[in-house]
Protein backbone atom coordinates (compact mmCIF):
# COMPACT_ATOMS: atom_id res chain seq x y z
CA UNK A 1 0.00 0.00 0.00
CA UNK A 2 2.89 2.10 0.60
CA UNK A 3 4.75 1.84 -2.78
CA UNK A 4 0.58 2.77 -4.77
CA UNK A 5 0.54 5.98 -2.46
CA UNK A 6 4.20 6.72 -3.59
CA UNK A 7 2.98 6.13 -7.33
CA UNK A 8 -0.07 8.14 -6.29
CA UNK A 9 1.30 10.85 -5.44
CA UNK A 10 4.08 10.94 -8.47
CA UNK A 11 1.20 10.80 -10.91
CA UNK A 12 -1.15 13.48 -9.18
CA UNK A 13 1.99 15.67 -9.59
CA UNK A 14 2.50 14.90 -12.84
CA UNK A 15 -1.31 16.26 -13.89
CA UNK A 16 -0.40 19.08 -12.62
CA UNK A 17 3.04 19.60 -13.85
CA UNK A 18 1.83 19.34 -17.49
CA UNK A 19 -1.19 21.00 -19.10
CA UNK A 20 -3.27 17.87 -19.17
CA UNK A 21 -4.50 18.91 -15.64
CA UNK A 22 -5.39 22.52 -16.67
CA UNK A 23 -6.95 21.73 -20.32
CA UNK A 24 -9.53 18.76 -18.46
CA UNK A 25 -10.03 21.32 -15.61
CA UNK A 26 -10.99 23.96 -18.06
CA UNK A 27 -13.26 21.62 -20.36
CA UNK A 28 -14.96 19.37 -17.54
CA UNK A 29 -15.92 22.70 -16.19
CA UNK A 30 -17.11 24.45 -18.61
CA UNK A 31 -19.33 21.83 -20.28
CA UNK A 32 -20.68 21.20 -17.10
CA UNK A 33 -21.95 24.33 -16.59
CA UNK A 34 -22.56 24.94 -19.94
CA UNK A 35 -25.00 21.53 -20.94
CA UNK A 36 -26.42 22.62 -17.14
CA UNK A 37 -27.79 25.93 -17.46
CA UNK A 38 -28.33 25.51 -21.08
CA UNK A 39 -31.20 23.14 -20.34
CA UNK A 40 -34.27 24.90 -19.14
CA UNK A 41 -32.69 25.44 -15.52
CA UNK A 42 -34.30 28.25 -14.49
CA UNK A 43 -37.42 27.97 -16.38
CA UNK A 44 -37.81 24.98 -14.50
CA UNK A 45 -37.82 26.42 -11.15
CA UNK A 46 -36.65 24.13 -9.10
CA UNK A 47 -33.33 24.44 -6.98
CA UNK A 48 -32.07 21.09 -7.31
CA UNK A 49 -29.09 19.84 -9.57
CA UNK A 50 -30.86 17.14 -11.77
CA UNK A 51 -29.73 18.64 -14.53
CA UNK A 52 -26.39 18.49 -14.13
CA UNK A 53 -26.69 14.92 -12.71
CA UNK A 54 -28.39 14.13 -16.07
CA UNK A 55 -25.46 16.16 -17.82
CA UNK A 56 -22.85 13.88 -16.42
CA UNK A 57 -23.03 10.27 -17.97
CA UNK A 58 -22.58 11.51 -20.89
CA UNK A 59 -20.07 14.06 -20.23
CA UNK A 60 -18.14 11.36 -18.45
CA UNK A 61 -18.30 9.24 -22.03
CA UNK A 62 -15.65 11.23 -23.56
CA UNK A 63 -13.96 13.29 -20.85
CA UNK A 64 -12.32 10.15 -18.22
CA UNK A 65 -10.69 8.22 -21.13
CA UNK A 66 -9.18 11.34 -21.70
CA UNK A 67 -7.61 11.17 -18.41
CA UNK A 68 -7.61 7.15 -18.35
CA UNK A 69 -5.82 6.71 -21.85
CA UNK A 70 -2.39 7.60 -20.70
CA UNK A 71 -2.13 5.95 -17.54
CA UNK A 72 -0.28 2.97 -18.90
CA UNK A 73 -0.43 3.93 -22.72
CA UNK A 74 2.54 6.37 -21.95
CA UNK A 75 4.45 4.26 -20.08
CA UNK A 76 4.64 1.93 -22.56
CA UNK A 77 5.38 4.40 -25.30
CA UNK A 78 7.83 6.26 -23.67
CA UNK A 79 9.76 2.81 -22.07
CA UNK A 80 9.41 4.54 -18.27
CA UNK A 81 7.46 0.64 -17.31
CA UNK A 82 10.93 -0.83 -17.96
CA UNK A 83 11.91 1.30 -15.31
CA UNK A 84 9.02 1.33 -13.17
CA UNK A 85 8.56 -2.73 -12.94
CA UNK A 86 12.32 -2.69 -12.86
CA UNK A 87 11.85 -1.54 -9.11
CA UNK A 88 11.10 -3.23 -6.40
CA UNK A 89 6.83 -2.39 -7.04
CA UNK A 90 4.16 -5.14 -7.32
CA UNK A 91 1.84 -4.94 -10.81
CA UNK A 92 -1.16 -4.65 -8.33
CA UNK A 93 0.69 -1.57 -6.16
CA UNK A 94 1.47 0.40 -9.07
CA UNK A 95 -1.69 0.08 -11.33
CA UNK A 96 -3.74 0.99 -7.87
CA UNK A 97 -1.72 3.92 -7.30
CA UNK A 98 -2.35 5.03 -10.54
CA UNK A 99 -6.07 4.79 -10.36
CA UNK A 100 -6.01 6.09 -7.13
CA UNK A 101 -3.99 9.19 -8.65
CA UNK A 102 -6.65 9.53 -11.70
CA UNK A 103 -9.87 9.22 -9.24
CA UNK A 104 -8.64 11.31 -7.11
CA UNK A 105 -8.24 13.93 -9.35
CA UNK A 106 -11.76 13.53 -10.85
CA UNK A 107 -12.80 13.78 -7.92
CA UNK A 108 -11.45 17.10 -7.40
CA UNK A 109 -12.80 18.43 -10.72
CA UNK A 110 -16.14 17.23 -9.10
CA UNK A 111 -15.89 19.41 -6.07
CA UNK A 112 -15.06 22.24 -8.10
CA UNK A 113 -18.42 22.75 -9.95
CA UNK A 114 -19.55 23.60 -6.10
CA UNK A 115 -20.72 27.25 -8.07
CA UNK A 116 -23.44 24.84 -9.07
CA UNK A 117 -24.14 24.26 -5.41
CA UNK A 118 -24.36 27.98 -4.26
CA UNK A 119 -26.27 29.04 -6.96
CA UNK A 120 -29.23 26.25 -6.02
CA UNK A 121 -28.88 27.29 -2.33
CA UNK A 122 -28.99 31.04 -3.37
CA UNK A 123 -31.68 30.71 -5.91
CA UNK A 124 -34.00 28.56 -3.36
CA UNK A 125 -33.95 26.02 -1.07
CA UNK A 126 -32.75 22.39 -1.98
CA UNK A 127 -32.19 19.30 -0.44
CA UNK A 128 -28.53 19.39 0.35
CA UNK A 129 -28.90 16.00 1.40
CA UNK A 130 -29.98 14.75 -2.03
CA UNK A 131 -27.18 16.80 -3.81
CA UNK A 132 -24.59 15.36 -1.72
CA UNK A 133 -25.78 11.98 -2.28
CA UNK A 134 -25.60 12.99 -6.24
CA UNK A 135 -22.06 13.83 -5.68
CA UNK A 136 -20.92 10.48 -3.99
CA UNK A 137 -22.88 9.15 -6.88
CA UNK A 138 -21.14 10.58 -9.51
CA UNK A 139 -17.78 9.95 -7.88
CA UNK A 140 -18.19 6.23 -7.98
CA UNK A 141 -19.66 6.68 -11.56
CA UNK A 142 -16.54 8.09 -12.37
CA UNK A 143 -14.43 5.64 -11.01
CA UNK A 144 -16.68 3.03 -13.11
CA UNK A 145 -15.50 4.78 -16.53
CA UNK A 146 -12.06 5.33 -15.31
CA UNK A 147 -11.53 1.65 -14.67
CA UNK A 148 -12.74 0.45 -17.62
CA UNK A 149 -10.17 3.57 -18.88
CA UNK A 150 -7.39 2.20 -17.12
CA UNK A 151 -7.87 -1.22 -18.50
CA UNK A 152 -7.68 -0.06 -22.21
CA UNK A 153 -4.86 1.67 -21.47
CA UNK A 154 -3.14 -1.89 -20.46
CA UNK A 155 -3.57 -3.28 -23.60
CA UNK A 156 -2.57 -0.39 -25.90
CA UNK A 157 0.25 1.68 -26.08
CA UNK A 158 -1.30 4.10 -28.57
CA UNK A 159 -3.09 6.54 -26.17
CA UNK A 160 -5.63 6.88 -28.86
CA UNK A 161 -6.26 3.34 -29.49
CA UNK A 162 -6.95 3.31 -25.49
CA UNK A 163 -9.21 6.56 -26.07
CA UNK A 164 -10.82 5.39 -28.38
CA UNK A 165 -11.71 1.69 -27.06
CA UNK A 166 -12.81 3.44 -23.71
CA UNK A 167 -15.34 5.66 -25.08
CA UNK A 168 -16.70 2.52 -26.96
CA UNK A 169 -17.21 -0.12 -24.04
CA UNK A 170 -18.49 3.14 -21.47
CA UNK A 171 -20.61 3.77 -23.94
CA UNK A 172 -22.19 0.46 -24.14
CA UNK A 173 -22.56 0.60 -20.12
CA UNK A 174 -23.82 3.93 -20.22
CA UNK A 175 -27.01 2.81 -22.92
CA UNK A 176 -27.19 -0.29 -21.91
CA UNK A 177 -30.51 0.64 -20.08
CA UNK A 178 -32.02 2.58 -23.05
CA UNK A 179 -35.56 1.60 -24.54
CA UNK A 180 -34.08 1.40 -27.78
CA UNK A 181 -31.24 -1.08 -26.55
CA UNK A 182 -33.60 -3.25 -24.31
CA UNK A 183 -36.45 -3.55 -27.44
CA UNK A 184 -33.99 -5.03 -29.68
CA UNK A 185 -32.61 -7.83 -27.13
CA UNK A 186 -36.42 -8.88 -26.33
CA UNK A 187 -36.85 -10.11 -29.92
CA UNK A 188 -34.35 -12.82 -29.02
CA UNK A 189 -32.89 -12.79 -25.57
CA UNK A 190 -34.98 -13.76 -22.49
CA UNK A 191 -36.31 -11.46 -19.59
CA UNK A 192 -33.44 -12.54 -17.12
CA UNK A 193 -30.97 -11.28 -19.14
CA UNK A 194 -32.54 -8.17 -20.54
CA UNK A 195 -32.41 -7.49 -16.84
CA UNK A 196 -29.18 -8.36 -16.37
CA UNK A 197 -28.24 -6.39 -19.50
CA UNK A 198 -30.30 -3.28 -17.80
CA UNK A 199 -28.42 -3.73 -14.16
CA UNK A 200 -24.81 -3.51 -15.79
CA UNK A 201 -25.90 0.42 -16.76
CA UNK A 202 -23.71 2.69 -14.91
CA UNK A 203 -26.71 5.30 -15.03
CA UNK A 204 -29.29 2.48 -13.71
CA UNK A 205 -27.55 2.71 -10.21
CA UNK A 206 -26.81 6.40 -10.31
CA UNK A 207 -30.61 7.03 -11.10
CA UNK A 208 -31.42 5.91 -7.15
CA UNK A 209 -28.19 7.57 -5.56
CA UNK A 210 -28.74 10.90 -7.06
CA UNK A 211 -32.47 10.67 -6.03
CA UNK A 212 -30.79 10.86 -2.01
CA UNK A 213 -31.37 6.88 -1.88
CA UNK A 214 -28.21 5.15 -1.26
CA UNK A 215 -28.71 1.62 -1.93
CA UNK A 216 -26.24 -1.64 -0.35
CA UNK A 217 -26.48 -2.88 -3.79
CA UNK A 218 -25.68 0.20 -6.11
CA UNK A 219 -22.58 0.67 -4.21
CA UNK A 220 -21.77 -2.98 -4.69
CA UNK A 221 -22.39 -2.76 -7.75
CA UNK A 222 -20.02 0.09 -8.55
CA UNK A 223 -16.81 -1.54 -6.33
CA UNK A 224 -17.56 -4.85 -7.91
CA UNK A 225 -17.64 -3.50 -11.33
CA UNK A 226 -14.20 -0.78 -10.65
CA UNK A 227 -12.28 -3.92 -8.71
CA UNK A 228 -12.74 -6.53 -11.91
CA UNK A 229 -11.63 -3.97 -14.77
CA UNK A 230 -8.44 -2.94 -12.53
CA UNK A 231 -7.85 -6.96 -11.60
CA UNK A 232 -8.28 -7.19 -15.30
CA UNK A 233 -5.96 -4.46 -15.99
CA UNK A 234 -3.44 -6.35 -13.27
CA UNK A 235 -3.58 -9.44 -15.42
CA UNK A 236 -2.82 -7.81 -18.59
CA UNK A 237 0.26 -5.98 -17.45
CA UNK A 238 1.19 -9.10 -15.38
CA UNK A 239 0.98 -11.14 -18.88
CA UNK A 240 3.14 -8.75 -20.58
CA UNK A 241 5.85 -9.49 -17.76
CA UNK A 242 5.35 -13.32 -17.91
CA UNK A 243 5.31 -12.88 -21.95
CA UNK B 1 33.42 -20.92 -27.67
CA UNK B 2 36.22 -19.38 -26.55
CA UNK B 3 36.51 -19.53 -22.44
CA UNK B 4 39.32 -18.59 -20.77
CA UNK B 5 38.12 -17.64 -17.23
CA UNK B 6 40.53 -16.88 -13.94
CA UNK B 7 37.70 -15.46 -11.45
CA UNK B 8 36.53 -17.09 -8.35
CA UNK B 9 38.24 -15.19 -6.06
CA UNK B 10 34.77 -13.60 -4.84
CA UNK B 11 31.44 -15.25 -4.24
CA UNK B 12 29.28 -14.77 -7.11
CA UNK B 13 26.65 -12.11 -6.80
CA UNK B 14 25.38 -12.68 -10.21
CA UNK B 15 24.81 -16.63 -11.02
CA UNK B 16 22.98 -17.17 -14.60
CA UNK B 17 21.75 -20.42 -15.09
CA UNK B 18 20.42 -21.83 -18.60
CA UNK B 19 18.47 -19.22 -19.28
CA UNK B 20 16.21 -19.32 -22.39
CA UNK B 21 13.96 -17.25 -23.81
CA UNK B 22 11.38 -17.76 -27.31
CA UNK B 23 9.61 -15.36 -29.59
CA UNK B 24 7.32 -16.66 -31.20
CA UNK B 25 9.49 -19.18 -33.53
CA UNK B 26 12.83 -17.28 -32.77
CA UNK B 27 15.34 -18.21 -29.84
CA UNK B 28 16.43 -15.09 -28.75
CA UNK B 29 18.58 -16.13 -25.88
CA UNK B 30 19.17 -20.18 -25.61
CA UNK B 31 20.82 -21.24 -22.95
CA UNK B 32 22.96 -18.55 -21.38
CA UNK B 33 24.55 -19.25 -17.92
CA UNK B 34 27.46 -17.31 -16.39
CA UNK B 35 28.34 -15.52 -13.28
CA UNK B 36 29.75 -13.11 -12.01
CA UNK B 37 31.38 -11.53 -8.40
CA UNK B 38 32.03 -8.32 -6.42
CA UNK B 39 34.00 -6.45 -7.90
CA UNK B 40 33.41 -7.53 -11.97
CA UNK B 41 32.73 -5.52 -14.29
CA UNK B 42 31.09 -7.86 -16.75
CA UNK B 43 31.05 -6.43 -20.66
CA UNK B 44 27.94 -7.97 -22.84
CA UNK B 45 28.87 -7.21 -26.44
CA UNK B 46 27.90 -8.84 -30.10
CA UNK B 47 25.99 -7.59 -32.81
CA UNK B 48 22.48 -6.20 -33.21
CA UNK B 49 19.95 -8.84 -31.72
CA UNK B 50 22.10 -11.21 -30.36
CA UNK B 51 20.13 -11.64 -27.09
CA UNK B 52 21.51 -9.41 -25.20
CA UNK B 53 19.08 -6.87 -23.73
CA UNK B 54 16.99 -10.05 -23.04
CA UNK B 55 19.24 -11.57 -20.83
CA UNK B 56 19.50 -8.49 -18.85
CA UNK B 57 15.63 -7.94 -18.98
CA UNK B 58 15.19 -11.67 -17.58
CA UNK B 59 18.29 -11.07 -14.81
CA UNK B 60 15.69 -7.48 -13.78
CA UNK B 61 12.81 -9.71 -13.39
CA UNK B 62 11.17 -7.39 -16.59
CA UNK B 63 10.28 -10.51 -18.75
CA UNK B 64 10.19 -14.35 -17.27
CA UNK B 65 12.71 -17.45 -19.18
CA UNK B 66 11.15 -19.98 -20.62
CA UNK B 67 13.61 -21.78 -19.02
CA UNK B 68 16.57 -21.95 -16.85
CA UNK B 69 16.77 -19.22 -13.91
CA UNK B 70 19.63 -16.75 -12.21
CA UNK B 71 20.31 -15.80 -8.60
CA UNK B 72 21.44 -12.49 -7.88
CA UNK B 73 22.46 -12.01 -4.62
CA UNK B 74 21.11 -14.86 -3.79
CA UNK B 75 17.73 -14.69 -4.82
CA UNK B 76 16.28 -16.63 -7.32
CA UNK B 77 14.41 -14.02 -10.11
CA UNK B 78 11.63 -16.54 -10.55
CA UNK B 79 10.35 -17.05 -7.10
CA UNK B 80 11.85 -13.70 -5.02
CA UNK B 81 11.30 -11.50 -7.71
CA UNK B 82 10.87 -8.40 -4.99
CA UNK B 83 13.58 -9.07 -3.38
CA UNK B 84 15.77 -9.84 -6.83
CA UNK B 85 14.91 -6.12 -7.91
CA UNK B 86 15.71 -4.58 -4.77
CA UNK B 87 19.08 -6.16 -5.14
CA UNK B 88 19.62 -4.63 -8.68
CA UNK B 89 19.64 -1.30 -10.12
CA UNK B 90 18.72 -1.48 -14.01
CA UNK B 91 19.27 1.49 -16.29
CA UNK B 92 16.99 0.27 -19.69
CA UNK B 93 17.91 1.30 -23.32
CA UNK B 94 17.44 4.44 -24.54
CA UNK B 95 16.94 5.60 -20.48
CA UNK B 96 13.42 6.20 -20.36
CA UNK B 97 13.06 8.84 -17.39
CA UNK B 98 9.71 11.02 -17.06
CA UNK B 99 10.39 13.98 -18.33
CA UNK B 100 8.14 15.98 -16.50
CA UNK B 101 9.59 15.64 -13.36
CA UNK B 102 12.58 17.48 -12.11
CA UNK B 103 15.61 15.74 -11.32
CA UNK B 104 15.09 16.10 -7.69
CA UNK B 105 11.56 14.93 -7.09
CA UNK B 106 12.37 11.91 -9.95
CA UNK B 107 15.22 11.18 -7.05
CA UNK B 108 13.03 11.49 -4.28
CA UNK B 109 10.73 9.21 -6.05
CA UNK B 110 13.16 6.43 -6.41
CA UNK B 111 13.67 6.84 -3.19
CA UNK B 112 10.50 6.58 -1.76
CA UNK B 113 9.87 3.18 -3.37
CA UNK B 114 12.53 1.85 -2.07
CA UNK B 115 11.32 2.48 1.04
CA UNK B 116 14.03 4.39 2.20
CA UNK B 117 12.76 6.99 4.87
CA UNK B 118 13.25 9.45 7.18
CA UNK B 119 16.72 11.11 7.78
CA UNK B 120 18.65 9.06 5.42
CA UNK B 121 16.20 10.11 2.39
CA UNK B 122 17.89 13.29 1.56
CA UNK B 123 21.47 11.67 2.55
CA UNK B 124 20.84 9.35 -0.67
CA UNK B 125 19.76 11.89 -2.27
CA UNK B 126 22.73 13.72 -1.89
CA UNK B 127 25.38 11.17 -2.20
CA UNK B 128 24.35 9.75 -5.48
CA UNK B 129 23.66 13.76 -6.86
CA UNK B 130 27.45 13.91 -5.31
CA UNK B 131 28.22 10.48 -7.67
CA UNK B 132 26.90 11.47 -10.82
CA UNK B 133 27.63 15.11 -10.36
CA UNK B 134 24.35 16.43 -10.59
CA UNK B 135 24.70 19.35 -8.72
CA UNK B 136 23.70 21.81 -11.50
CA UNK B 137 20.41 20.21 -12.44
CA UNK B 138 18.41 19.18 -9.42
CA UNK B 139 15.73 21.83 -9.99
CA UNK B 140 15.76 21.15 -13.87
CA UNK B 141 12.64 18.95 -15.20
CA UNK B 142 14.45 15.80 -16.84
CA UNK B 143 12.96 16.45 -20.45
CA UNK B 144 15.13 19.54 -20.84
CA UNK B 145 17.99 18.06 -19.96
CA UNK B 146 20.93 17.15 -21.98
CA UNK B 147 21.57 13.53 -23.70
CA UNK B 148 24.53 13.04 -21.35
CA UNK B 149 22.88 14.63 -18.26
CA UNK B 150 19.65 12.30 -18.91
CA UNK B 151 22.15 9.20 -18.80
CA UNK B 152 23.55 10.38 -15.28
CA UNK B 153 20.04 10.69 -13.93
CA UNK B 154 19.15 7.08 -15.31
CA UNK B 155 22.68 6.20 -13.55
CA UNK B 156 21.57 8.02 -10.48
CA UNK B 157 18.35 6.01 -10.35
CA UNK B 158 20.21 2.58 -10.29
CA UNK B 159 22.08 3.70 -7.38
CA UNK B 160 19.68 4.67 -4.99
CA UNK B 161 19.55 2.06 -2.30
CA UNK B 162 23.03 0.90 -3.13
CA UNK B 163 21.84 -2.21 -4.84
CA UNK B 164 24.73 -5.10 -4.89
CA UNK B 165 23.92 -5.34 -8.70
CA UNK B 166 23.73 -2.91 -11.34
CA UNK B 167 22.49 -3.81 -14.70
CA UNK B 168 22.92 -1.01 -17.65
CA UNK B 169 21.93 -1.72 -21.02
CA UNK B 170 23.87 0.82 -23.58
CA UNK B 171 24.88 3.58 -20.46
CA UNK B 172 27.37 4.86 -23.61
CA UNK B 173 24.76 5.12 -26.39
CA UNK B 174 23.77 8.03 -28.06
CA UNK B 175 26.62 10.08 -25.83
CA UNK B 176 29.65 12.22 -27.14
CA UNK B 177 33.03 11.41 -26.37
CA UNK B 178 33.53 13.57 -23.53
CA UNK B 179 30.21 12.75 -22.10
CA UNK B 180 31.18 8.72 -22.59
CA UNK B 181 34.52 9.23 -21.21
CA UNK B 182 32.54 10.59 -18.00
CA UNK B 183 29.32 7.70 -17.55
CA UNK B 184 32.36 5.55 -18.04
CA UNK B 185 34.79 6.87 -15.31
CA UNK B 186 31.61 7.04 -13.01
CA UNK B 187 31.25 3.09 -13.91
CA UNK B 188 34.52 2.22 -13.26
CA UNK B 189 34.49 4.82 -9.39
CA UNK B 190 31.32 2.11 -8.87
CA UNK B 191 32.79 -0.59 -9.86
CA UNK B 192 34.83 -2.15 -6.38
CA UNK B 193 31.53 -2.79 -4.15
CA UNK B 194 29.09 -3.89 -6.62
CA UNK B 195 29.00 -6.55 -9.87
CA UNK B 196 27.86 -4.53 -12.54
CA UNK B 197 26.89 -6.25 -16.27
CA UNK B 198 27.20 -3.23 -18.89
CA UNK B 199 26.43 -4.41 -22.60
CA UNK B 200 27.89 -2.29 -25.36
CA UNK B 201 28.34 -2.19 -29.12
CA UNK B 202 32.11 -0.06 -28.76
CA UNK B 203 34.63 -2.74 -28.26
CA UNK B 204 37.06 0.21 -26.95
CA UNK B 205 34.81 0.34 -24.05
CA UNK B 206 34.91 -3.00 -23.15
CA UNK B 207 38.72 -2.61 -22.10
CA UNK B 208 38.26 1.06 -20.76
CA UNK B 209 35.81 -0.62 -17.74
CA UNK B 210 35.62 -4.28 -18.28
CA UNK B 211 37.53 -7.28 -16.71
CA UNK B 212 35.69 -9.75 -18.28
CA UNK B 213 33.79 -9.89 -21.58
CA UNK B 214 31.07 -12.16 -22.79
CA UNK B 215 30.39 -12.36 -26.98
CA UNK B 216 26.44 -13.14 -27.09
CA UNK B 217 25.37 -14.25 -30.75
CA UNK B 218 22.20 -15.51 -31.76
CA UNK B 219 21.23 -16.11 -28.10
CA UNK B 220 24.46 -18.38 -27.44
CA UNK B 221 27.81 -16.85 -25.64
CA UNK B 222 30.33 -17.76 -27.85
CA UNK B 223 33.07 -16.24 -25.67
CA UNK B 224 33.79 -15.37 -22.00
CA UNK B 225 37.62 -14.23 -20.89
CA UNK B 226 39.03 -10.72 -20.03
CA UNK B 227 39.59 -8.11 -22.58
CA UNK B 228 43.10 -8.39 -23.06
CA UNK B 229 42.82 -11.93 -23.66
CA UNK B 230 40.52 -11.17 -26.78
CA UNK B 231 43.22 -9.10 -27.90
CA UNK B 232 45.07 -11.94 -27.39
CA UNK B 233 43.53 -13.82 -29.61
CA UNK B 234 43.29 -11.39 -32.43
CA UNK B 235 46.77 -10.76 -32.69
CA UNK B 236 46.56 -7.64 -31.40
CA UNK B 237 43.09 -6.24 -32.37
CA UNK B 238 40.40 -7.01 -30.41
CA UNK B 239 37.79 -6.85 -33.45
CA UNK B 240 39.21 -9.21 -35.60
CA UNK B 241 38.26 -11.57 -32.65
CA UNK B 242 35.39 -9.79 -32.23
CA UNK B 243 34.59 -10.69 -36.09
CA UNK B 244 35.45 -14.03 -35.61
CA UNK B 245 33.45 -15.22 -32.98
CA UNK B 246 30.56 -13.60 -34.10
CA UNK B 247 30.73 -14.60 -37.78
CA UNK B 248 32.48 -17.92 -37.10
CA UNK B 249 29.33 -19.08 -35.29
CA UNK B 250 26.83 -18.06 -38.06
Amino acid sequence: MRTSLVIMKRELQGYFSTPLAYVFLFVFLFFANFLTFRSPFFEARQADLRIFFDVLPVLFIFLVPAIGMRLWAEERKSGTIEMLFSLPVRVGEAVLGKFLAAWIFIGASLLLTFPMIVTVNYLGSPDNGVIAAGYLGAFFLSGCYLAVSLFCSSISSSQVVSFILSVMVCTVFVFADYPSVLVVLQKFASPGMIEAVENMSFVVHFESIRRGVIEFTDITFYVIFIAGWISAACVVLHGRREA
Amino acid sequence: MYVAIHYGREPSVINVKKLKKRFGPITAVDGVSFSAAKGDVLGFIGPNGAGKTTTMRMIACLTRPDEGTAEINGFDILNDSLKVRRSIGYLPENTPLYGEMTTLSFLRFIVDIRGIGGGDKEREIERVIDICSLGEVVHQSIETLSKGYRKRVGLAQTLIGDPAVLILDEPTDGLDPNQKRDIRSLIMNMAQNKSIIVSTHILEELEAICNRAIVINRGRIVADATPEEFRKEGGGRIDEFFETVTRGSE
